[in-house]
């Protein structure tokens, strides 16, 4: 056993923290996410060539440094602290996922490319009607010769205004939620029949409404199986959940700590609220919740390639979301309302934190999948 | 005892029930089910409706223009506005500043403020917290100086910052809380003033909230100058005017009647969206997880609900609202938060898109089912009701003190 970065794991951790701590302060940030384009592509060029960490978890074939899920989990993490909306999450851990797993053609053209920074990915998967359920899905994919003609509705496809390709679930047999019949495909975000209804989210990404509308797709687009694409998925969205688990790790830390330093500071009945005994153990327990979280995203990504891997991710999942709200609500209420003003960063903390709860499926969800998998 | 409404009670509850049928503004009920910030001429709306009908001051005793209503119809009232979704009057004006100055004000401050305050004509804003002074109410340090002016009568040059002021942005009057002693013990240097908001050296600032509300300001006064005939009560006991305007303020803070709508809505969108497990046919309130939590929410609001009538209760045979009411205000907002923590949780991935504050213009529709709209905003806004009127560490020492005498 063995809880210790490589040096290669702690030198992209520390590159991370520092370049976004120079340069990724809470004021550049609300610019740009109230800017036009929603993303900062000079921070993305940044990953990608001066820090060079686009390509931490790739293969060294295909151009990268040979990590893993390890190596996501570590940035992540910083993403988290740092409140970064740029697309790591999509393009690398999602995108990059499919790309190598699928393998082939598309995995040679496009991970160099992931890693060079010239493609950003979004995950087209959610359905208005589907909740969480992966297989739930109207997107049909329909024959026509050797292609593909794809029609469907996406729901709240994260980083999809700025992407240049979508990965996209539709089903090629099999009824709306049966675990067979389900495809996926590597579509230019520029193809002909695809619309977008683009808006800002509460956390301060962004996010579309997709619509295709016979869009053909060539059979060398598929990823993975035809028809036999929802294990694929599935290990995807959960390599996913772990990378997620470790963002919200950064979030809460970053919550807790802001609170700590705030009760330190602000002073009521002639003394430092922090000195009340109430809020000290409030404040305990929220550490023990970014504690364990820290510890349910580590035992995630380690038994990624287990074979019960969906119910340890579930138990990070489940435990992580729970904890989010717990600290997010206290750090809120200990500010007092400060808390509650778009002015501070502790609210975008806050509200970051209530969209991980529910990412890739919320504290029930992931409660009830842990039960239908447990001994 | 028992809990039969009187062939009275039915009659003055169908007398409700068919007044806001007829008269509720249909466009207040447009933009609230939109999620569109209301304007002050919305608020208005709705309040000179009820002034005119004489139902303005629920609250109220006859002998200044309100219904003089029982518990029972005070009751009722809320539980028809609730079922209707009718906006409840902000209370600034009609239930926090109107019962300090009828019991503590001159006859010349009774004439002058309290029939703007029923029509709704006046709008009043609450100068209480500060930068430096939130639970800590009593550190206040806005400061009022008395000085004798050129035409050889009283006043107060008043400096200070106030912040959190509810829609001080559209406020006519404002109700302060401003030091006048600053060497006295922290209570006793406590004056309450009442100030035209129009008073030259009177800046308001918008605090924009985490939904992109602008609900809350900032407000600045440099040398505002305010007659001594606007103080309420004796100078330096303008404490005993705040602590009485709290409990007032605590009473209504239970929201039971809006809480028992809210988890209808939230039993509704459960049953219209659908579950991730089983056929796609499956609600979401058919998960057997989701409907526990509606079902612990019910029986914990019923207990708010028979916890506030042992109040009214109490406070109808003559018992004035005591400390039991900080019991109200925490588990009232605690399932007022849990009522927004189930309905984002029951929209699903339709509570991350957000349609307010990114800058001019920006009316497009907003997308997924029209119950997804408000609900992050909704849930972020409504953290605010454990912080407010008395954060509910507060409220919980003033159980610990004044009700166990710990």
């Amino acid at each position: 056993m063995d809880f210790n970065f490589s040096d290669e794991q702690t030198m992209v951790r520390d590159s991370v923290a520092r370049y976004l701590a120079d340069t990724y302060d809470f004021e550049t940030r609300m610019k740009t996410v109230h800017g036009e384009a929603g993303w900062n592509p000079a921070v993305w060029q940044a990953f990608a060539q001066e820090l060079g960490i686009l390509g931490a978890s790739f293969a060294e074939d295909h151009g990268g440094l040979g990590g893993g899920a390890v190596d996501n989990m570590v940035i992540m993490e910083e993403i988290g602290k740092a409140l970064v909306i740029e697309p790591y999450l999509s393009t690398v851990v999602i995108g990059g996922g499919f790309l190598k797993r699928a393998g082939g053609g598309n995995a040679d053209a496009v991970i160099p490319q992931i890693i060079g920074g010239q493609v950003v990915i979004a995950f087209a998967y959610a359905e208005p009607q589907g909740r969480y359920n992966l297989a739930d899905l109207r997107t049909t994919a329909r024959r026509d010769g050797s292609d593909f003609v794809i029609n469907g509705h996406k729901a709240v496809v994260r980083d999809a205004p700025f992407a240049t390709h979508f990965i996209v679930t539709a089903r090629t047999g099999g009824s709306q939620r049966e675990s067979g019949g389900v495809s996926v495909f590597l579509i230019p975000a520029d193809a002909a029949g695809i619309t977008r209804r683009d808006y800002p989210t509460v956390d301060g990404a962004r996010a579309s409404e997709v619509y295709f509308e016979n869009v053909r797709a060539a059979a060398d687009q598929l990823l993975g199986d035809e028809g036999g694409a929802l294990p694929l998925v599935e290990q995807v969205v959960d390599e996913a959940i772990a990378a997620v688990c470790a963002e919200g790790a950064g979030v809460a830390r970053r919550l807790h700590e802001g609170t700590l330093d705030y009760a330190r500071q602000r002073k009521q009945f002639g003394r430092p609220i922090a000195e009340f005994q109430v809020l000290q153990h409030r404040m305990v327990d929220m550490f023990m919740e970014v504690e364990q979280a820290v510890s349910m995203t580590l035992m995630a990504t380690l038994r990624l390639n287990d074979a019960d891997r969906s119910k340890h991710v579930s138990a990070a999942k489940n435990k992580i979301a729970r904890g989010l709200r717990f600290v997010g609500q206290g750090a809120v209420q200990i500010h007092g309302g400060i808390g509650i003003s778009n002015e501070l960063a502790i609210g975008h903390y806050f509200k970051r934190a209530s969209m991980i709860e529910s990412q890739f499926g919320d504290a029930d969800f992931h409660l009830r999948r842990y039960e239908s998998l447990m001994d | 005892m028992n809990l039969d409404f009187s062939p009275e009670d039915l009659a003055f509850r169908d007398e409700v029930r068919a007044f806001i049928a007829e008269n509720y503004p249909q466009q207040l009920r447009t933009k609230s089910e939109e999620g569109e910030e209301l304007s002050k001429e919305d608020f208005l709306s709705w309040h000179r409706a009820l002034a005119k009908k004489g139902w303005a001051g629920i609250a109220w005793p006859k002998e200044h223009g309100g219904t003089g209503w029982t518990s029972v119809q005070k009751y009722i009232f809320g539980e028809e506005s609730a079922r209707a979704d009718a906006m409840r009057l902000l209370p600034f004006g009609l239930n926090m500043v109107a019962p300090v100055i009828w019991t503590f004000g001159t006859e010349e401050q009774k004439a002058q403020h309290l029939p703007g305050i029923l029509s709704g004509e006046v709008w009043w804003c609450q100068g209480y917290s500060e930068p430096g002074a939130g639970s800590d109410l009593a550190s206040l340090r806005t400061k009022a100086e008395r000085f004798t002016g050129d035409d050889g009568k009283e006043y107060y040059k008043v400096n200070g910052q106030k912040t959190w002021t509810t829609l001080a942005q559209h406020a006519d009057w404002g109700f302060f809380l401003v030091r006048t002693d600053p060497t006295s013990k922290p209570q006793e240097g406590i004056s309450f003033l009442l100030i035209d908001m129009k008073t030259p050296g009177i800046t308001v600032r918008p605090i924009i909230t985490l939904g992109g509300e602008h609900e809350v300001n900032e407000v600045w006064l440099e040398d505002v100058i305010v007659p001594v005939e606007n103080r309420v009560f004796h100078e330096n006991k303008g404490w005993t005017c705040a602590k009485f305007l709290l409990a007032h303020e605590r009473t209504g803070i239970a929201g039971v009647a809006a809480s028992k709508r809210g988890v209808e809505k939230v039993k509704a969108i459960a049953r219209t969206e659908l579950d991730s497990f089983g056929d796609e046919s499956a609600p979401l309130l058919a998960n057997p997880f989701f409907k526990r939590k509606v079902a612990e929410l019910e029986i914990d609001l019923a207990a708010l609900e028979f916890t506030e009538l042992r109040t009214l209760a109490g406070e109808a045979s003559g018992k004035g609202p005591g400390p039991e009411s900080s019991l109200l205000k925490i588990k009232g907002t605690e399932i007022q938060q849990r009522i927004t923590e189930l309905a984002l949780e029951a929209v699903g991935h339709y509570g991350a898109p957000y349609f307010r504050g990114f800058g001019e213009g920006d009316n497009e529709h907003p997308i997924g089912p029209d119950y997804a709209h408000r609900a992050a905003p909704t849930y972020f806004n409504v953290r605010k009701t454990s912080i407010y009127g008395g954060s509910n560490e507060i409220q919980r020492n003033i159980i610990a003190k004044m009700v166990l005498g710990l």
